[in-house]
């Protein structure tokens, strides 16, 4: 089983410096493109043709993405390619992995990603609270601009392109690509409207293409080994292997990569040594705090992007959060609407005002507080925080775990306000 | 013409509109806060959704927000779904958790665009259970009270003030539901559009503050339409009244003129209305009992104009209808303009410029839709705000226009047009003596001696126009910038001049008009706009009376001379030492004002007369565009009445003839058209006096008016007849006409459902379009083909001399207005009295920041402290107009500047 992204990264080794990397075959890719080997078309036609899906969340082809990018001379300039790395998703920590793991991958496949969109200036946007990935990437860079892998004429190829590092400082918020661009424009955190997307409007007013790190990692194997082996990897349609996490009360916590499509089955009871002695798996948030929660009926759904959202769910990062019999699911999920409330930028109405009211209703029930009308308020905002009704896709995707606790767990709902109390007290 | 389809009935749209806008103009009532006609969309708020329907087979449609989504042919869509509704009631609810219960003490109360939308949108019950949010709320200066608990986090009070007035000390702080919208720390808002907060938030979180001091709800108000006092822009404003007191401004929408928005001189400067100082009886001076009254006054004015020689004093802050009553009481030839001859000749090159029709003349809005804009030497920040606001809205329209040719972003998307614009901006050349805040959005900033902006404006109409003369001995900083600016205008499709007069130069008039001119030749429409004084200087200005100093001139010939000076406080506009002359060559000296000065005190017979609150009244701006003011109240002092009532009054004691003096105002200006042919117009700027709809007048009070049978009782228990008013079609009542006035008759917004200003779009042909009917005000000069003159004569470049000093009057937005420190909230903002010298100047004459200087000119010596300006162009002292307790001075004149004073 072949595992390109996490190959060299070793838990109990300092990742690799430029020599060591290039010993490994990195950079060959960008020798190879920027040597000549294949233009900005050719490069964002295989990226397209290996399947590669964002690996964000939101699952989208990242080689149709890079075509919507305006190309040729005509084209305004500057564009940028930005990483993004804010990694802040509750239960999500496999950018970790590759940031702090091998940060020579991801400079890798930003060069390769603005070589395909023909980007002059390059952006890593790191969670705050990574600062030894914020180190190595700084040192890294440094050591990509003496090897001539950036600046000016890379590789006498003619392709120019800067990278910088900027470090957020806290904000959920600036995972998303929008407000990521303004946050990085120096502005408020809030989301744009779309259209026009990033791709024509992006940072600056610029085209910009913001990529998610496990994304742009995975470039510079396709350049090395093609499509169709990229494709080879993967147990399902999408492109790939990926990096999965589990964490909750299992025996392993962990994060590993693995072939896309490998079932949640096999992720809990195999790689994560299943549940802890004493409890049982209750429900799954598949891709992080905004996806569904599925159940023990779904454990042997296919991980990968169709399979899930077919189930009712989200892949989202791939990353899971398993919720045990012994926790209360209406603390879990009111933990999660306190991060959300917290999170919302409060741009729009049903966010800044809903999110609030949401939270402080869970909090009423585990109290023993709560009426039976709270569930109805409950559903409204399921309903009414839904996409399209709010600005952006973080109120829809808090209304997540609520609304398939409401449905999977209602139960658990309905025995706080029978019994005035939270029954796992 | 697009056809949507709205809950199944088609519609025809304009193309290019969003849905909410599309809705609104058709009449249909939507919910909104955060969407403005003059903002634009952002999508936040997420009150105005509706339902979008694929096709006619779709029955479950899609939520969208009515801002965001534009109008597309055959489009379906539907208000009055259930879902919509639904969601449309759930948003009020969301923002009433929070929001406080306080309606009833609450400024906003009765006009408040967030009562409204909640009604609208048929939310009633509370289901939130838990506390609500708080706020301290901050200190933000004498004009706006700061209530933050109200706020519904629309956005708009900082998209209006950062985003389109330019302002930096308000913006948005924090983050989820602890938005903060405020300063970072207490302390008075910097810009001078602040006033504007109040009408752009929704609710109460922004209100007038000297509204507050005598607070009135809205429906309790008596209202007219009125025109703003105090620069020459003519913003049409609404006045409202009770008690005798005259409680606030808001904005009268005129599309052409000042769109949504008024400068806080404008909105705040109406105080003097209700000033202690006031005028309140006639007095006549040197005998034992001063004060008089009406029919007193008259007798004793008999014989002070019969067997006199008269000498009328027009005022450029008088109406038409005032200055038309004297020049007809003392004869044409009699009446003088009580403006400095330098000034006049200003102003008469401006009249002719726009009197021959050769270049057009832009309104506001034309300004607003400039793709390049040259400001030649009037420092409109100070002089004429609102055409600085509009200024600036040319600058980031023209900078989105370059995207939206580019993307197929449609124009009301703000957000994204923001994004994309980024830090463009269309051409700006602000060529001005010192920096104002519009450097920061200028392409080009030159700062200059007067005669050298005009040296710059000849050089780039020569570029223009090869056969104009080229300017001598220019420098290679002056044709370098004349390239820059001339290629730019050039490149430009509607380009506008700016210019006025408060440099005093006649030559930057000449040098504007050549360059608008020039580029019209090469078949640009051009506009070229000038800034005048006051009010009615263009008024004035218009009657081609002579100056002051003729009048000076002519009482040196004559003895047995009664003056008569109409509500002009001349040691303002001239030199002391000049207008002691004059008095003291006058028999009898009788004025009539509002307000006590320096000339009142000079008044053998003062008579009091009605403010523009009180008055009927036409002013004519900058524009040349003459618009009525209409009385708000009648005085309960009988005798405070209009001046031209007044001077008809006098004008009868010594003649039968009616000379257009009959009951009504109407007459006189029907006799003004007749004697002064180029203000033919005048008499149709607003429907006669006889004017009725179904037989009805226009009522000044809204049909919930409380109080007006027992506002009295303390004096009659029975209810007085109501006032009837002679030269108005507006009644004292609330009963009258209610649907639509015509324009120049909208004596306050409202429509059912809409209390607020918002209220505005129901009489608008669109949403954020012309007012039904046309906007208000006649334009008194048609464009004409003639061709134009161009100048020969181009000023030296300015020199200075040694030891002497070229003096000029700088200019401030608060404090530099007569009128408008009365109010105290604008006197503590007001400027104190300075002097300034370039830093070279200074250090030349081992002087520093904080030294007293004495300015020596008029045969007086002023001592002032200095400021040096570090940008103020060598050779020139600077000290501010019109300050109160500062005299009028020979501007341009060459002074000495002497001993510091330890």
């Amino acid at each position: 089983m072949e595992r390109p992204l996490t190959r060299n990264i070793h838990p109990d080794r300092p990742p690799l410096n430029l020599k060591e990397y290039e010993m490994t075959g990195g950079y060959a890719a960008v020798r190879k493109v920027c040597g000549g080997g294949m233009s900005p078309a050719a490069l964002q036609k295989l990226v397209q043709d290996s399947n590669l899906k964002g690996r964000g969340g939101a699952g989208f082809n990242t080689g149709i993405k890079w075509s919507l990018i305006p190309m040729g001379d005509q084209a305004p300039h500057p564009k940028y390619l930005i990483a993004n790395a804010d990694e802040m998703e509750p239960g999500t920590f496999k950018d970790r992995v590759l940031l702090e793991g091998n940060p020579h991958q991801l400079i890798e496949g930003m060069i390769l990603a603005a070589y395909a969109i023909q980007a002059e200036v390059a952006y890593v946007f790191l969670r705050w609270a990574y600062h030894k990935a914020a180190d190595l990437i700084r040192k890294s860079i440094q050591e990509a601009y003496d090897a001539g892998y950036l600046g000016k004429d890379i590789l006498g190829s003619g392709f120019h392109l800067d990278m910088h590092l900027h470090t957020g400082v806290g904000r959920y918020m600036c995972g998303e690509e929008t407000a990521l661009l303004n946050a990085l424009e120096g502005k408020r955190a809030t989301p744009r409207a779309k259209p026009p997307f990033p791709q024509i409007s992006g940072l600056f007013g610029k085209p910009t293409i913001v990529n998610n790190v496990e994304t742009l990692c995975c470039v510079p194997h396709i350049v090395n080994n093609g499509a169709d082996w990229f494709k080879g990897l993967s147990y399902s349609e999408d492109g790939g292997t990926k990096l999965y996490g589990v964490s909750g009360k299992v025996k392993r916590p962990g994060a590993w990569e693995l072939p896309m499509g490998v079932t949640m089955r096999e992720l809990i009871e195999e790689h994560a040594g299943g549940m802890k002695n004493g409890v049982q798996l209750k429900g799954v948030l598949p891709g992080g705090a905004s996806t569904d929660f599925l159940t023990t009926q779904h454990l042997d759904i296919k991980m990968d992007y169709k399979s899930v959202a077919a189930a009712g769910s989200r892949l989202g990062t791939g990353t899971m959060i398993v919720m045990d019999s012994e926790t209360c699911p209406v603390g879990f999920v009111h933990n999660l609407q306190h991060f959300f409330a917290q999170e919302s930028c409060g741009w729009c109405t049903p966010c800044r005002e809903g999110l609030p009211w949401v939270e402080k209703i869970l909090l009423s029930l585990e109290k023993g507080d709560g009426t039976p009308e709270d569930l109805e308020l409950l559903n409204m905002h399921t309903q009414f925080l839904g996409p399209g009704n709010t600005f952006c896709a973080l109120a829809p995707g808090a209304m997540e775990p609520l609304q398939s606790a409401l449905k999977y767990f209602r139960d658990d709902f309905e025995k706080h306000i029978e019994h005035k109390k939270c029954p796992y007290d | 013409m697009p056809t949507i389809y709205i809950d199944n009935k088609p519609f025809d749209v304009k193309t290019g509109k969003n849905l909410l806008e599309a809705c609104l103009s058709l009449g249909i009532d939507l919910p909104y806060f955060c969407w403005h006609p003059a903002m634009g969309s952002v999508g936040a708020c997420r009150q105005c959704a509706i339902k979008v329907f694929k096709d006619e087979e779709d029955t479950r449609g899609r939520l969208v927000m009515s801002c965001m989504e534009g109008v597309k042919d055959g489009m379906r869509i539907s208000v009055n779904d259930e879902t919509a509704k639904a969601f449309r009631s759930q948003v009020i609810e969301w923002l009433m958790t929070n929001h406080p219960h306080d309606c009833p003490v609450c400024d906003e109360g009765g006009c408040c665009h967030l009562q409204d939308m909640t009604v609208m949108s048929g939310h009633n019950y509370r289901h939130y259970h838990f506390k609500k949010r708080t706020y301290p709320n901050q200190y933000l200066g004498p004009l706006i009270n700061h209530e933050m608990n109200r706020c519904i986090q629309c956005y708009r009070c900082v998209r209006f003030y950062h985003d389109y007035a330019g302002g930096k000390d308000l913006n948005v702080f924090a983050a989820h539901n602890h938005v903060y919208f405020g300063r970072e720390k207490d302390g008075v808002l910097e810009s001078p559009f602040s006033g504007n907060l109040a009408e752009v938030c929704p609710t109460g979180v922004f209100t007038d503050k000297t509204l507050k001091e005598h607070y009135t709800r809205k429906w309790d108000l008596t209202n007219a339409p009125s025109v703003c006092q105090h620069c020459s822009l003519g913003c049409n404003t609404i006045a409202g009244e009770r008690y005798g007191q005259l409680r606030n401004i808001v904005n009268r929408y005129n599309h052409e003129v000042n769109g949504y928005f008024l400068c806080d001189k404008g909105r705040f400067g109406y105080e003097f209305v209700n000033s202690e100082n006031r005028i309140t009886q006639p007095l006549i001076r040197n005998q034992p009992i001063e004060a008089t009254e009406h029919d007193t006054v008259l007798q004793y004015m008999r014989a002070l104009v019969t067997g006199h020689n008269l000498i009328g004093i027009g005022s450029p802050r008088a109406s038409l209808e005032s200055n038309y009553a004297l020049l007809e009481l003392v004869g044409k030839e009699n009446f003088y303009q009580g403006v400095p001859d330098d000034l006049v000749y200003v102003e008469q090159k401006i009249v002719d410029i726009l009197q021959s029709g050769t270049v057009h003349t832009p309104s506001l809005k034309e300004i607003e839709q400039a793709d390049a804009v040259l400001v030649l030497g009037e420092d409109i920040w100070n002089t004429a705000p609102i055409m600085a606001l509009a200024v600036r809205q040319s600058v980031m329209k023209t900078a989105a226009t370059h995207t939206t040719e580019q993307l197929p972003i449609p124009t009301w998307h703000d957000a994204a047009i923001k994004e994309l614009v980024q830090e463009d901006k269309g051409f700006l050349a602000n060529i001005t003596m010192l920096p104002s805040p519009l450097d920061e959005i200028s392409s080009s900033s030159m700062k200059a001696a007067p005669d050298d902006m005009a040296r710059l404006g000849f050089a780039i109409a020569h570029i223009l126009n090869p056969s104009l003369p080229e300017v001598r001995n220019a420098g290679e900083e002056l044709l370098s910038y004349a390239a820059t600016i001339s290629k730019a205008l050039q490149a430009a499709k509607h380009p506008v001049i700016i210019t006025g007069t408060s440099c005093w130069n006649n030559a930057l008039i000449r040098a504007a008009f050549d360059i608008a001119a020039a580029l019209d030749m090469n078949e640009k429409k051009a506009g070229l706009a000038f800034v005048m004084q006051d009010c009615n200087s263009m008024g004035l200005a218009m009657t081609r009376a002579s100056s002051f100093d003729r009048a000076v001139a002519a009482i040196q010939r004559t003895t047995n001379v009664t003056a008569i000076i109409l509500e002009n406080d001349l040691y303002r506009s001239i030199p002391a030492a000049k207008a002691d002359t004059f008095f003291n060559k006058c028999k009898h000296i009788v004025v009539l004002d509002t307000l006590h000065n320096r000339t009142t005190e000079k008044a053998h017979v003062l008579i009091p007369a009605a403010t523009f609150a009180e008055a009927d009244g036409t002013f004519v701006n900058n524009e040349a565009r003459a618009q009525r003011s209409s009385q708000v109240f009648m005085p309960a002092n009988s005798e405070i009445r209009e001046s031209f009532k007044w001077l008809a009054d006098i004008k009868s004691l010594v003649t039968t003839a009616s000379n257009g003096h009959g009951k009504h105002m109407d007459d006189l200006l029907h006799a003004l058209e007749a004697r002064l042919p180029q203000f033919a117009g005048v008499s149709r700027v607003a429907p006669p006096h006889d004017f009725r709809i179904h037989g009805a007048r226009i009522p000044r009070e809204s049909h919930r008016y409380s109080g007006r049978t027992a506002m009295l009782a303390n004096l009659t228990v029975s209810e007085p007849k109501p006032l009837q008013d002679d030269d108005s079609s507006l009644s004292y009542t609330m009963e009258g006409y209610r649907g639509l006035p015509p324009s120049p008759l909208i004596p306050f917004f409202w429509a059912p459902g809409w209390n607020s200003g918002q209220s505005v779009t129901k009489y608008q042909e669109e949403a954020g379009g012309a007012l039904k009917g046309g906007d208000p005000g006649i334009r008194l000069f048609e464009q004409t083909t003639a061709p134009p003159v161009f100048s020969k004569d181009i000023p030296d470049a300015f020199t200075p001399r040694a030891g002497k000093w070229m003096l000029l009057p700088q200019y401030h937005i608060f404090g530099s207005g007569e009128l408008s420190v009365y109010t105290k909230g604008i006197a503590s903002l007001s400027a104190e009295p300075y002097v300034s010298l370039s830093r070279r100047d200074a250090e030349q004459s081992q002087l520093k920041n904080g030294d007293t200087v004495a300015v020596k000119t008029d045969g007086k010596t002023y001592t002032l402290p200095l400021s040096i300006n570090e940008s103020l162009p060598d050779g020139i002292i600077l000290v501010p107009a019109g300050l109160t307790g500062m005299e009028a001075l020979s501007w341009g004149a060459w002074v000495n500047l002497s001993t510091v004073i330890v």
